[in-house]
This record gives structure tokens, C-alpha cells and sequence, in this order.
């Protein structure tokens, strides 16, 4: 916890987001998109920490975040997501979508496209509450329970799908490149096949017992079958879409929702949540022997896992660590990462090693060694 | 729709003097609106134009200003941190604690204050630089005031010690003002003359330094007769000085610009050992001899006075009339009272000085469209009346977005508010009903366990199917779960859908028994019987036998039953010609198929398999 450092923004974050570095370089992060939310004139804006090429940046005031460039933004900023280097989707409390770009030259930021209600009820407004994309197709998600698709630099929408919900959908993610999987405020995880014509879901799955919202979801980078929601109860529950329609394991994770969860990308082992009871929990598994599959049968540390039948047969080597199997060879490790006592973090991302996060304290906290 | 700012009549000075200025607006933060407007209405607005315009009433410009909300972010975090230190450490252990505490809050002020500064002077609009030069003057009073509190009443450090945190106290805030003169004085800072002797506190008690003391200002004034510097003025003024000569030190007025640094400078040389208790004597009598120039003493100097007549509850009685924003008193009275210094006496209005404090600077903070985030912590520590303040504020947080309503529901979860709880969901849903989220709307009355709002969704369902025949989202209605519990009619609802499917996989065994069961457990409403009854018909007609003979007799008492029901009810509401026919002739249609059933149904069982 020595190295997180808070600056104070004088705005809540709702959603931060680091910018992406080509896969080539190794560099680490060093470039940070965030949205605000209930201020009487929301912003996005874009920080720096400075890393450019330096490793080992031991000295913590160095690394303060500096605010390149802002722009007013029309609405809560409720979801935001790096389109390419220079372009950013937001989706707005007022259902509109809209594409800022980025003048590295001139540190400014312009408004590249708009959608002003893309979402939207007949006679109010509908907030977009999540978006996707996948450059250039865009996809977005809103409390009408509609699933809109754009294009980057297309005027009007590509595809509409009507009532493809009958409450909100919180939260959307890419299984493949045709596929999405929506949640929702019931409880359901969808897959949606957009190779088809039906405005019907492929599939739907949901927990057995009490419908909790489900507020975030993310897919395992490497294994597109598996992904992690978290709910209203602060569950974090893990799942595999090709089999059965209940997750896999259930840990109780916080004690209020669960706002957003995140896989590593590099490194999957890793899995980071963050709630509203203000705490970030950075989850670890290992298989801690040379059989690659690692199971925990009945309880360990602070997880209840409810596992459902082991993978029928496959390849050892495929079983992923955040399932449940038939051994329990493995261990999962939780830990804290923020000082205690703050208010809700609203979202985190994390990438190489390093972390960024925003709280309804109006604060940023930037973790540049993340052990992974 | 013009935007007026409530313009604060103020005198200020910026950075020639000490601060000497106080927003003289007597408004009190608290949501007081026709006071506040009717003071607006007195305060003509900045083009000095006699139009009416609407007016936008601020009461509380500083919980707007960007880099003040800082101020009241990290000072948030710094309140609860204190809230829940152990009661059972050691008092020493404490008293350091609340003494790390008060610096804290200290440094947040002084960041907050340079990143104003930094502002006031790189920005080229005046009106920008006067209003960031006030506030940084308003929060330079308030750090001096508070580190005088820290070092008199939090520190509580004794005699000899006492001088030294007051020299560091002047010093602070001496370096901060008046940087030009401070070359100049350096030469006559107190500091050189440090180096003569010991400081008490190290190991010499205080009887042993008063000693030695004496010992050396002897010496002083003994040159001084000896007129042994006469030959150079300067070498002999500071001779003066190093005596204590009151007269000297007031010639030289304007290097010491304040009456307290003359106060302290005073003491060092005539009375380091000065105890706590004696302080307000000499700090009466050197305001006096300061400020002969000048008929009244400002409200900051009578706030330090009362500081230094160790006077708590005047220091905070001024300061809250002299300030217009609540921050200060309430932080600091709470520091007070956590160190046990306030003596507990009930204000007439309930609770104590403390929590009154709080709860006015948590009540302006929830007025403010983001911080009032904040205050609810700001209630929570309030035993006595918090509660109640949260509950009221607490419903009138506009619900743009779930996500808004989602927090606000938890902070109510927590505090086990059940009716306000109730209350949101109740509001969330009726407007998710009316933009026909149906979904929605049921997932807020599972949230609120509210039976007879779930009831309300279940019917609106049933309207759609009987005017559509087919049902709208079904992925909902399909997926209950254990949530179709929550009200009957949501239980028949899924059941009904459950008859449905059984009926579509061909299933009709299962389906007749489900339909029978909805009629006869009475799960069903009485005024969907008819349709269900309809939907029996198809049943009735298949070629092999589904209803057995006693289910048929069942149906054929529902149907009896729903009928007399019809006709008592029939006689009183107006029905068409036409809308009766279809009811006869339905009626008749089913009963002709129940008997029917009913004589194949007994035919099979009374058949003997061959």
C-alpha cells in the first residue's frame, strides 16, 4: 500500500480508463482517461504519470498525476472506453454516445462524433450505461434495455436491438468478435450472436435463487468461455458459458455492489473488484503443483465455491484456475489495496503494472507496482 | 436567466498586512432560502441594473469554488479517521494522535491555500485574482487560528515549552506574509539569540533556566547603564531589545506587524517562563499598546484574544459569527470535544455545541449537488439527532439514473432506513412502469420486498396478455426464481406462463393439472377465471381424454361458480347486448364441453382394459 499515491480532483469519478500502449513495446502506462459524475458540469479528462520509458520511478511525488486537457461533458460520464489512441467512447447519463478525440499535439480534446439519443424513452431520457468496443464497431447498452451497434465513422446506427431487455442492462462485453454477453438488472447474463437476425438472445444464464442485479462482467483475456460478474451483494462470481446456466464458483467478495471487476490482461491469474464499501480487492490464484487444473472442493480462505459438475473430460491443460475441479491443490489470495475508510470506488482498470482507480471522494489513487 | 453571484461586501488587504478580513455576510449556510433570497434582494447584483432578473441563490460560494472542494474532501477523510480512534489507548498516546490530527488538517489548509495563491497569481482576470486573494487571506486567518488552538488547548504545552511553539507559531505565519521584511528582521529574530542559551525541555528543568535567565538579562541591562554600545545606535537598540524594553520594541511597530508577534517577541525577552495561565494578561495589554493608533480591534485579533484567555467557547462563538462557512468551527470544536476541553452544556435547541456545529455544516454540504456524499459520514457521528437529519435530507437527493438511486439506497440499507428505502424503490419503479420497463420496475420491488407493487406489475402483465394474447418479456416471466414469491399475483403470474410452456411441449397432462390447481387452490384471480376456463377448452376438445372425471367436475363447479358470481354482478354494471351474447355463448360452449368430457371421461374409466 506504499505506493498508491491520491490526488484530489474535486470531482467524483465514475469511470477511469488507461489509455492503451501498442503490444509491442513493453512500456508501461502512462496515459489515463477519466469521466466524472454528478457535478453540475461533467468532465473527461486525460492525466499523465509520466512514465515514458523510465522503469523503476521509486520516488512517489514524481508520479502525481498531471492533467493534460479536459472537456465538458453533457451528462454523468457512465461508461468510457478507449476506441483507439486517440478516440474515446462515452456513454451519458442523457443516453447519448459520443466520440472525443485527442490532440497530442496541442493537448487538446475535441468532440469527434456524437449520437445525442441513442438511448432514450418516449417521452424521457434513458442513461447508456455501458459500451464496448472493438475499433471500429462500437457497441452500447442503456436502462431501455436496448443493445445499439455503431460505427466509428458512420452516421446513424448500424443495428438496433429493440427490448433485447425488459429491465437494464448494466454492463456489456465482447466473448468473441460477433458475440456479446449483456447483464442485467434481474440477474441474467445473455449471449447475444449478432450473426443472426433474431433480436433473441443465444443464450441466457442466471444464478438459481434470488435475482441480484448484476452490475459488471469481464472476460477472461485468454479464455473466452469464462467470465466474472459481480453483483448488488458484492458477489463475485465466475462462469462458463459453454456449460450449464449456473456459475461456476461464488466468492463473497464486498459488502456492498460490486461496481466494477477486471481481469489482467497479460495476466489472468490476477482478477481486481472494486465496490462500494470502498475497498479494491486484488485476487491471485496459483496452481501451486505442475497439474494445471487446481480445485477448491468446499471452503478456502474467503470463498464459498458452489461447484457444479468438473468439466466433463477436455484437456487438463485448458481447466482454468478460477474454476472449481476436483483438487484442492491450488489457493486463491485476496488483498487490499486502498487505505481504509473511503468512499466507494467507482471503477478501476488496470494494465502492466499498473493501477488507477476512482472514488466517490473525489480522489484518484494510482498504484504503479502492482505485484503481478 | 442571469446568474448572480452574491458579491460579499469585504475589505481586504492581500498580502501587505495579516489577514485582516472577514466575509461580513451574515447568512448562515443552512437551506434558509427566503432568507437568503430576501438578503439577495437587499444586494444589488453586479451590473447594478434595476431589472428584475432571476435570480440564481447561492448561499455557500465556497462549497462551489473547484480547489476548496479539496479542502472538504480530504478534511472528510481526516473526520473519519478521528471518529474512530480507540477510546482505550493511553491519554499520552492520544494526545499525540489528536496532535498529528490537528496538523493534518493544518496541511490540508496550506495546500488548499498555496493552490489558490497559484491560481490568484498566474490568472489575468482581476475579478478572479480579488475573489482567489480572499479566500486565501480567509484560510490564512483560519490557520493561524487553528495553530494557536493547537498549541494552547490540544498541546497544551506548559510553561517554557509554551513560548517556544508560540515562537514557532509567529514565525509560520510571519514567513507566509511578509517575506521582505523577513531579511530584515532575520537580524533580529529571536532565533540568533537562541544560540545564548539552553532551551528548557532539554535537560534543564525550568527553575534551572529561569536561573540562568535572569543571570544573562542582568548582564543585558548592566550594559546598558554601562552605556557599553553607546558608540554604535544599532548594537544599542538591540541591546534595548534583548532587555525587553517595551518602548523600543514599539518603535519599531511596523517590522513587527501584528500586536501578537509583539506579544511574543515581548515574552522572549522579558518572560520566556511565562505560563499558560498568565498569558492573557500580557496579551491584553500588548493588543493595547499595539493598537493606539487604531480605535477597534478587528475580529481576528479578539478571536486570538480569547484564544489566549484560553476561552473556548468565545474563540468559537466569534469565529462562527465572523466566517460564513461552517468548515472551521466544526472540525475544530469536533477536535475540542474529542480531547475532552469542551465542557458539555445543552444549547437550548438540543445536543451539544459539537453536534449542533456539525449538523449545520452537514446540512449546507447536502445541498450541494455532489458533496453530500460527504455529510452523510458528517450525520452518522452525530448521535442524537444525525439520524434524523439524514432521513429527511436523504429523500430529496434527485434520482437521475440508477446508478445514483443504487447509492442512495445503500446508504439507507446500511442505516437500516427501511422507509426511505421503501420510498425510492417505490419511485424508481413507478417510473420504470411508466416508460414499461417492467422488469425494472419488478427488480425495484424485490429491492423493497413490496408485495403490492409486484402485485401491480403482475396485473399490468396479465392486461397485456388478455389484450395481445401473447406475453410481452418473457425472458422476465420465465426467470422468477424464487421472486414470484413476493406476491400472489406475481405466483400465478409465473405459474400461468408455466401452464403455457407445458401446454406449447405438448404436455397436457401436466398442464391440466396445473390449470385445475390454479383455479381450485384459488391462486388465481376470480376475474381471470374466465380466461382460463377458455384456455381449458382446447384441452377439453382433444380427441383422447385429459381431464379425468372428477377434474371435469371440478371445472364444471368453477364454471357454476364464476357464473353466479357474473349474474349478481351482472345486475349492476350496464353491459352491450353484444358483450353479453359473447359471454352466453361461451358459457354455453364450455358447458357443452365439459359434458362431453365428463361422459368420455367416465366411458374410459369405466372401460376394463382388454
Amino acid at each position: 500500500m506504499e505506493n498508491i499515491n491520491a490526488k484530489y480532483v474535486s470531482q467524483k469519478i465514475s469511470k477511469t480508463r488507461w489509455r492503451l500502449v501498442s503490444h509491442a513495446s513493453l512500456q508501461q502506462p502512462d496515459v489515463f482517461a477519466t469521466g466524472s459524475w454528478d457535478n453540475e458540469v461533467n468532465k473527461i479528462s486525460f492525466w499523465s504519470i509520466g512514465n515514458h520509458g523510465s522503469s523503476d520511478m521509486d520516488d512517489g511525488f514524481e508520479g502525481d498525476p498531471q492533467l493534460l486537457c479536459e472537456h465538458k461533458h453533457d451528462g454523468d460520464v457512465l461508461d468510457l472506453q478507449f476506441l483507439d489512441q486517440d478516440r474515446i467512447v462515452t456513454t451519458s447519463s442523457t443516453g447519448a454516445v459520443t466520440i472525443f478525440r485527442l490532440h497530442q499535439n496541442s493537448q487538446t480534446i475535441s468532440v469527434a462524433q456524437r449520437w445525442p439519443r441513442a438511448h432514450g424513452f418516449p417521452c424521457e431520457n434513458a442513461p447508456c450505461t455501458g459500451v464496448v468496443c472493438s475499433s471500429p464497431e462500437i457497441v452500447t447498452v442503456g436502462e431501455d434495455g436496448k443493445i445499439i451497434v455503431f460505427r466509428a465513422d458512420q452516421e446513424g446506427v448500424i443495428r438496433v436491438i429493440e427490448n433485447a431487455d425488459s429491465s437494464t442492462i448494466h454492463a456489456v462485453t465482447y466473448l468473441r468478435t460477433t458475440e456479446i454477453l449483456t447483464v442485467n438488472s434481474i440477474g441474467q447474463l445473455k449471449l447475444w450472436d449478432f450473426r443472426q437476425q433474431s433480436n433473441a438472445p443465444s443464450q441466457i444464464l442466471s444464478l438459481s435463487g434470488d435475482r441480484v442485479p448484476l452490475h459488471c462482467v469481464d472476460r477472461h483475456p485468454n479464455q473466452q468461455h469464462i467470465v466474472a460478474t459481480g453483483g448488488q451483494d458484492g458477489m463475485l462470481c465466475v462462469w462458463d458459458v459453454r456449460q450449464g446456466s449456473t456459475p461456476f464458483s461464488l466468492m463473497e467478495a464486498h459488502s456492498a455492489e460490486m461496481w466494477e471487476v477486471r481481469f489482467h490482461p497479460t495476466n489472468p491469474d490476477h482478477l481486481f473488484t472494486c465496490s462500494e464499501d470502498g475497498s479494491l480487492l486484488h485476487w491471485e490464484t496459483s496452481t501451486s503443483s505442475d497439474m494445471p487444473s487446481f480445485l477448491q472442493g468446499g471452503r478456502n480462505n474467503s470463498m464459498i465455491s458452489r461447484s457444479a459438475m468438473a468439466p466433463a473430460g477436455g484437456n487438463q491443460s485448458l481447466i482454468n484456475a478460477w474454476l472449481s475441479g476436483d483438487s484442492s491443490k491450488g489457493r486463491l489470495e485476496t488483498t487490499h489495496m486502498l487505505p481504509s475508510q473511503t468512499l466507494s470506488v467507482n471503477s478501476l482498470d488496470v494494465l502492466g503494472q499498473c493501477l488507477v482507480c476512482g472514488t466517490d471522494g473525489e480522489a484518484i489513487f494510482v498504484n504503479r507496482q502492482v505485484p503481478v | 436567466m442571469e446568474e448572480v453571484d452574491v458579491e460579499p461586501t469585504v475589505t481586504v488587504n492581500v498580502h501587505t498586512s495579516p489577514p485582516r478580513c472577514f466575509h461580513s455576510l451574515l447568512s448562515s449556510p443552512s437551506p434558509l432560502i427566503p432568507l437568503c433570497y430576501a438578503i439577495c434582494s437587499f444586494i444589488s447584483d453586479a451590473k447594478g441594473s434595476g431589472c428584475s432578473f432571476i435570480h440564481e441563490v447561492r448561499k455557500d460560494e465556497d462549497i462551489y469554488s473547484p480547489i476548496l472542494r479539496k479542502l472538504f474532501n480530504e478534511s472528510h477523510h481526516i473526520f473519519v479517521g478521528l471518529q474512530t480512534i480507540r477510546e482505550d489507548l493511553p491519554s499520552k498516546n492520544k494526545k499525540n494522535q489528536f496532535v498529528s490530527i490537528s496538523k493534518n488538517y493544518r496541511s490540508v489548509i496550506r495546500a488548499c491555500m498555496e493552490e489558490l495563491q497559484q491560481v490568484a497569481v498566474s490568472t489575468k482576470e482581476a475579478a478572479v485574482a480579488t475573489q482567489y486573494g480572499n479566500q486565501v487571506s480567509i484560510l490564512l486567518a483560519i490557520e493561524l487560528i487553528w495553530n494557536l488552538c493547537e498549541v494552547l488547548f490540544i498541546d497544551a504545552a506548559p510553561a517554557g515549552s509554551l513560548l517556544l511553539h508560540l515562537l514557532d507559531w509567529v514565525r509560520l505565519h510571519k514567513a507566509d506574509v511578509d517575506e521582505k521584511a523577513r531579511e530584515v528582521l532575520q537580524s533580529e529574530s529571536p532565533a540568533e539569540h537562541r544560540d545564548y542559551w539552553d532551551v528548557p525541555g532539554g535537560n534543564q528543568t525550568l527553575t534551572e533556566f529561569d536561573v540562568k535567565w535572569r543571570h544573562w538579562h542582568d548582564e543585558v541591562n548592566r550594559c546598558l547603564q554601562d552605556n557599553s554600545f553607546a558608540s554604535n545606535r544599532h548594537l544599542e537598540i538591540i541591546c534595548k531589545i534583548l532587555a525587553g524594553d517595551e518602548d523600543t520594541l514599539l518603535e519599531h511597530k511596523e517590522l513587527l506587524s501584528t500586536w501578537y508577534h509583539f506579544l511574543v517577541t515581548r515574552l522572549l525577552f522579558s518572560h520566556p517562563t511565562v505560563k499558560p495561565t498568565e498569558l492573557h494578561y500580557y496579551a491584553q495589554s500588548c493588543l493595547t499598546m499595539f493598537l493606539d493608533s487604531r480605535s477597534v480591534p478587528e475580529p481576528l485579533d479578539n478571536i486570538l484574544l480569547a484564544a489566549f484567555e484560553f476561552d473556548i467557547h468565545q474563540v468559537i462563538k466569534d469565529c462562527s459569527i465572523a466566517l460564513n462557512n461552517w468548515w472551521f468551527v466544526a472540525h475544530l470544536t469536533d477536535l475540542l470535544d474529542h480531547c475532552k476541553l469542551l465542557q458539555s452544556h445543552n444549547l437550548h435547541f438540543g445536543s451539544n455545541l459539537r453536534e449542533f456545529l456539525l449538523l449545520e455544516y452537514a446540512s449546507g454540504l447536502f445541498t450541494h449537488h455532489s458533496l453530500w456524499q460527504l455529510a452523510v459520514d458528517y450525520f452518522d457521528h452525530c448521535p442524537e439527532f444525525g439520524h434524523v437529519y439524514l432521513e429527511l435530507q436523504i429523500e430529496r437527493v434527485p434520482l437521475d439514473t440508477e446508478r445514483k438511486a443504487l447509492k442512495v439506497l445503500r446508504i439507507c440499507d446500511q442505516r437500516q432506513m427501511s422507509e426511505q428505502v421503501r420510498s425510492i424503490c417505490k419511485i424508481m419503479a413507478m417510473r420504470a412502469l411508466r416508460n414499461n420497463r417492467l422488469g425494472s420496475a419488478l427488480s425495484w420491488s424485490i429491492r423493497a420486498k413490496d408485495a403490492a407493487f409486484a402485485t401491480l406489475i403482475s396485473e399490468r402483465f396479465l392486461q397485456d396478455y388478455c389484450t395481445r394474447g401473447t406475453f410481452s418479456d418473457l425472458d422476465l416471466i420465465d426467470n422468477l426464481g424464487p421472486a414470484m414469491l413476493l406476491s400472489d399475483r406475481l405466483t400465478f403470474l409465473g405459474k400461468y406462463r408455466e401452464f403455457h410452456k407445458l401446454y406449447g411441449e405438448k404436455r397436457f397432462g401436466e398442464a391440466a393439472k396445473l390449470l385445475l390447481s390454479l383455479m381450485t387452490a384459488k391462486i388465481a384471480p376470480r376475474s381471470f377465471w374466465m380466461t382460463l376456463l377458455t384456455d381449458a377448452l382446447p384441452l377439453l376438445e382433444q380427441k383422447e381424454v385429459i381431464f379425468s372425471a372428477d377434474q371435469t367436475h371440478e371445472l364444471m363447479f368453477c364454471l357454476e361458480e364464476l357464473t353466479s358470481c357474473l349474474n349478481a354482478s351482472a345486475l349492476g354494471s350496464p353491459k352491450t347486448s353484444q358483450d353479453e351474447d359473447i359471454e352466453l355463448t361461451k358459457v354455453e360452449l364450455l358447458r357443452l364441453s365439459l359434458a362431453r368430457n365428463l361422459a368420455m371421461a367416465i366411458i374410459k374409466e369405466g372401460t376394463v382394459e382388454a
